[in-house]
């Protein structure tokens, strides 16, 4: 079996045990599905052209004809809504996957090694964990210019500490233990080990960290765009939007506001959901 | 105080002055791997006349040696010399003082907020019962998923068309009307951080309500206030101690987002707008600033817990 497979079927087996006990976590699932759904196929599903303004009066409530109703240049809301899903998940995926590798990468070799290499891994950890992940994208905007590539590399780096700790700490732990000693003394190779064993017993937890980091990169994306720093208008990207319709909002139209924040809430609430418990379940899996 | 909390102290600020090297480092060389020439950098967004690159290679010495850039540029730093902006045509420093007053008086409106509520309601989820545990969890779950820039937005709704109890626009003249106007800033950055507050109140406050020692107290009688008080908050502090530095130190950072929200004239929204007219010399500062007040109040609530828990400061073998 391959490492992918083994854990594919350890995360598989974990989701489904949660699924069975707990209807919130369906819910969760739900949402989270809908949105992955809504990202790839969100510009086909979009009923009117969404950077077309004027299809529809301005600042209209919902309405049949328009579901979120339209916002202050007479664009359709759920058109943007959808075309914008895929900017606004994108960005968490990159910033978690790439802290994700990096951080394991790190952690797992302040942890094998020890001594020296402990020492210097550490103290980049701390490093990076002394600049606040806003702050570095920002720094990276005023470097590289607006845009959601470089604060999105920039909280890819942000994130590494939390992930390199807790992965840090786990492989301590499971190198402590007497089957890794048994494995050197059968002469099993230091990537076998590391790569058939070491790793694959650290992917629960690195896998409810990744969830929770989700998260938190959506909502620190979405703040970049909101600062105007990110995602420029008029991209259909839920920060820019929210921003957008903040006159709207004070005239008395929320709805350009509204929708695409509930979309942000919901998205980080239903991951939020699914990293409690997938945390959870991966506690209770190590004893 | 005793040896640990000595020698502890000692590694702290050794630690403490590690980091703020390294971090001043990096933030420097933002200069260095900015696409493009420095100069260019340094200018931000607008176009150098030949006059102005003379001016900019000079102030920054830009003929020296990349270390000498840096110890200029630092030792600037510490003597209060904190450079020019080009793109606003004045001291960074002018630019600096008149916005950090807004700033740090909504960071400590909001810290307040989340000591009563977060801590408040973390309280009452771990001692009055299964029902208020539940309606605080939910509470909180929802309070974990509204980012600052959500709850902004919900509150100008609310208090711009409906109730209007509270300005939505601008930070107020004088201490009162300051605090009235910064009344909506502080709830919109507190509310998630009041829900991630109470979970780690509940959690470290029911750690406690269990142990021998707590049991003890109550089978001697004696009152349950004094014993929740001296036995059981003071031993779960150091674990809201804990993440107190971190959070106080990032609404800073996101101190900017509330700011925007809001239309104030804080370092956030300074911060903010440099960034936007690439104005390098202001936002490496501004980030300085941000990376010392980190730096600092992480190390304040290290030993604050190392003088409530001095077992903590023991050094500890595979930690």
């Amino acid at each position: 079996m391959s490492v992918a497979q083994l854990a594919g079927g350890r995360v598989a087996a974990v989701v489904r045990k949660a699924a069975t006990r707990d209807p919130l976590v369906i819910a969760a699932v739900v949402v989270v599905v809908g949105v992955a759904v809504m990202a790839v196929f969100g510009q086909a599903l979009a009923p009117y052209d969404p950077d077309a303004i004027y299809v529809g009066p301005v600042s209209a409530p919902p309405s049949l004809a328009y579901p979120f109703g339209t916002d202050d240049l007479g664009r359709d809301i759920l058109s943007r809504v959808l075309a914008g899903t895929a900017p606004s998940v994108i960005g968490p995926v990159i910033v978690v996957v790439a802290s994700s590798l990096l951080g394991a990468a790190l952690g797992i070799t302040a942890a094998w090694f020890g001594g020296a290499v402990d020492g210097i891994a550490s103290r980049v950890i701390e490093l990076i964990f002394a600049i606040p992940g806003l702050v570095l994208a920002v720094l990276a905007v005023a470097m590289f210019g607006k845009g959601l590539l470089a604060p999105t590399l920039a909280l890819a780096i942000a994130y590494v500490p939390i992930v390199a700790r807790l992965i840090r700490a786990g492989a301590r732990q499971e190198l402590g233990k007497p089957y890794m000693a048994a494995l050197h003394i059968q002469g099993v190779g230091s990537a076998a080990i590391c790569f058939r064993h070491l790793v694959p017993a650290l992917l629960p937890a690195l896998f409810a960290q990744t969830t929770i980091g989700f998260g938190y990169a959506m909502l620190d994306l979405a703040a970049i765009s909101f600062l105007g720093l990110g995602a420029q208008p008029p991209a259909s990207d839920w920060g820019v939007m929210i921003a957008g319709g903040q006159p709207a909002l004070i005239a008395g139209a929320p709805e350009q506001s509204m929708f695409p924040a509930l979309f942000v809430v919901l998205t980080v609430l239903a991951v939020n959901v699914l990293g409690a418990r997938v945390t959870t379940w991966a506690e209770r899996g190590e004893r | 105080m005793n040896a640990g909390v000595v020698r502890t102290l000692a590694g702290k600020l050794g630690e403490l002055a590690l980091t703020l090297f390294l971090a001043s480092v990096v933030i420097f060389s933002a200069v260095l791997l900015t696409p493009g020439d420095p100069v260019a950098a340094l200018a931000g967004g607008i176009r150098p006349t030949p006059e102005l690159i003379e001016a900019i290679r000079a102030q920054h010495h830009l003929d020296d040696p990349v270390w000498q850039q840096y110890l200029h540029w630092v030792g600037g730093v510490l003597t209060g010399d904190l450079g020019t902006s080009f793109v606003y045509k004045t001291d960074v420093a002018a630019l600096i003082a008149p916005r950090i007053g807004v700033t740090v008086l909504l960071v400590l409106y909001t810290a307040v907020l989340i000591a009563i509520f977060g801590i408040g309601s973390g309280v009452v989820a771990a001692t009055r019962g299964p029902r208020a545990d539940r309606a605080v969890l939910i509470g909180t779950s929802i309070g974990m998923a509204m980012p600052t820039f959500v709850v902004a937005i919900l509150l100008i709704w609310v208090f711009a068309r409906v109730l209007g109890w509270f300005p939505v626009y601008g930070a107020g003249e004088g201490f009162l009307d300051s605090l009235y106007h910064l009344t909506l800033p502080a709830i919109s950055l507190a509310v998630l951080y009041i829900a991630f507050f109470s979970r780690i109140t509940r959690g470290a406050v029911v750690g406690q309500l269990h142990a021998e020692h707590v049991d003890t107290a109550r089978v001697r009688g004696i009152p349950r206030s004094q014993i929740f008080r001296r036995h059981v908050f003071l031993n779960a502090s150091p674990q809201i101690l804990a993440v107190s530095g971190v959070t106080v130190a990032g609404l800073f950072a996101t101190s900017a987002i509330a700011e925007q929200a809001f239309g104030i004239g804080g370092l956030g929204s300074l911060l903010t707008e440099a960034a936007a007219r690439k104005d390098l010399p202001v936002v490496q500062v501004i980030s300085l600033l941000l990376v010392v007040v980190f730096v600092v109040l992480n190390a304040v609530a290290d030993i604050a817990i190392a003088v409530i828990d001095p077992d903590s400061a023991k050094p500890r073998r595979n930690a």
